[in-house]
């Protein structure tokens, strides 16, 4: 057993062997996890800007996180970042490769890093990407950028954890960007055109612009579409300060407190999923589900009798 | 434990110049398809850097990986590297192109396992689930 309130401490301390088991027992879902929890400065999560960045594979996400923490660390601010890749579906195992674009940063204490499965499950990890922003929220840090690639219904509930979710594309990836109209487009608050400097840029700039102004705006004149080349640090700048205007905006009005708002039920709805899907497996696993009828008959006798208990 | 299964974390890094990482990325492959979460840092990174990482992704075991001779020197600099961030708890194991008279003192220097060019998957898997298993003792001890 671990100590909990020294562990609340080193936390607060900065200390990166605490936040990093702190985030283990949130994804383990350890029971430990409850108390750091609760013991973290309310104020200092408050105040902190979660920020997702999402898009197809090979759009630059991860080379576009790294510079952004070079930007937010010469401002002197400490950045957590989480970065979400799956897991197999068999095995469960996973490789985690986004520290690659990003070990500059290793040895700098002010840079929070956690790498982070998707685990297979269906509930359970947008609740631990939460926590895991708090932990880091609770660290000190003023800004935690959570990674993902758009797809699938888990990593959209991940992405709507954030206060500002930048949507980042590229040219040559066609295909990929149709298919993430439909969802992603409508969430995202910023549209990033990466790799701005190869051909169809232009033309891919112009088609987000017209996908942007589908949506009202917070303010007139407000970017919607940033053009980046990451890989040169080009429009980072840019981005950084469109980033840090959105947020103002929203804290200005009521949007903050509606989005956190939005981001709490969704994350009470999958923790309290998670913590029934035991008691649900044993009530399923005393019936002979081939003798029971109708699944879904099955499932509604099976609420009624877990209500009972 | 609480209600999900412990996870077992590993941390695949090539310290040094050397940029051949075939050798690390099978390995990774491997360990993922054994159900490990695996850290995969890319090439050419220093002893310090591997440490720093493999603390703040709270790992139970490294795997360093050197085709290029610089394995007597790099290996036992991650093993400091470690100590001096509190991290000795976590177990390094060592595998490349590596020649035999070299393995003893790798071993007195700390690092758990060392895999040579002709040692089968099954074992290399079975050594990370052994350093994950009595990482994981230690820790709830």
């Amino acid at each position: 057993m671990v100590e909990i309130s020294p562990l609340i401490k080193a936390i607060t301390n900065r200390d990166s062997r605490a936040i990093a088991r702190a985030i283990t027992f949130v994804e383990d879902g350890d029971r430990q996890a409850d108390l750091i929890l609760t013991g973290l400065d309310p104020v200092l999560i408050e105040k902190a800007t979660v920020i997702g960045i999402t898009g197809p594979p090979g759009a630059g996400k991860s080379t576009l996180t790294d510079k952004l923490i070079s930007q937010y660390r010469n401002q002197n601010e400490r950045i957590g970042v989480i970065a979400i890749d799956p897991s197999s579906p068999i095995s469960g195992g996973a490789i985690l490769g986004d520290r690659i674009r990003m070990m500059k940063h290793a040895l700098d204490n002010d840079v929070v890093m956690r790498s982070m499965a998707t685990r297979g499950r269906l509930g359970g990890l947008c609740g631990a990407a939460g926590a895991t922003a708090r932990i880091m929220a609770g660290s000190g840090c003023s800004t935690i950028i959570i990674e993902t690639v758009g797809v699938g219904q888990s990593e959209m509930d991940i992405i709507r954890l954030a206060d500002i979710t930048a949507l980042v594309v590229a040219p040559g990836l066609g295909d990929d960007i149709q298919a993430m109209k439909a969802g992603l487009l409508e969430v995202a608050d910023l549209l990033v055109v990466n790799k701005a400097d190869c051909p169809g840029a232009e033309a891919l700039a112009m088609d987000m612009e017209t996908v942007a102004r589908e949506k009202p705006p917070l303010a007139d004149n407000l970017a919607r579409v940033c053009l980046t080349v990451a890989t040169e640090g080009r429009g980072i700048k840019e981005l950084s300060e469109a980033l840090a205007r959105i947020d103002y905006l929203q804290r200005q009005g009521d949007e903050h407190v509606r989005r956190r708002q939005q981001a709490r039920t969704m994350e009470v709805l999958d923790w309290s999923l998670e913590m029934l899907r035991p008691g649900l497996q044993d009530l399923i696993n005393r019936h002979d589900v081939l003798e029971t009828g109708d699944p879904r008959l099955l499932a509604a006798e099976i609420i009624k009798e877990l209500m009972n208990h | 434990m609480g209600v999900n299964e412990r996870k077992k974390r590993v941390l695949i890094a090539k310290p040094g110049l050397d940029g051949h990482d075939r050798g690390a990325k099978f390995i990774a492959r491997a360990l993922r398809d054994g159900g490990f979460e695996v850290i995969y840092t890319g090439i050419r990174r220093t002893p310090e850097e591997i440490a720093a990482a493999a603390v703040q992704e709270d790992v139970a075991a490294i795997g360093l990986s050197s085709l290029s001779g610089g394995h007597n020197r790099l290996f036992p600099a991650v093993i400091e590297a470690l100590a001096k961030i509190n991290g000795s708890d976590i177990q390094v194991l060592g595998g490349g192109v590596i020649p035999t008279e070299d393995i003893p003192a790798l071993k007195e220097a700390g690092i758990r396992e060392i895999f040579t060019p002709g040692t089968p998957i099954e074992i290399i898997i079975q050594s990370f689930q052994e350093a994950c298993d009595l990482h994981y003792r230690h820790r709830s001890a």
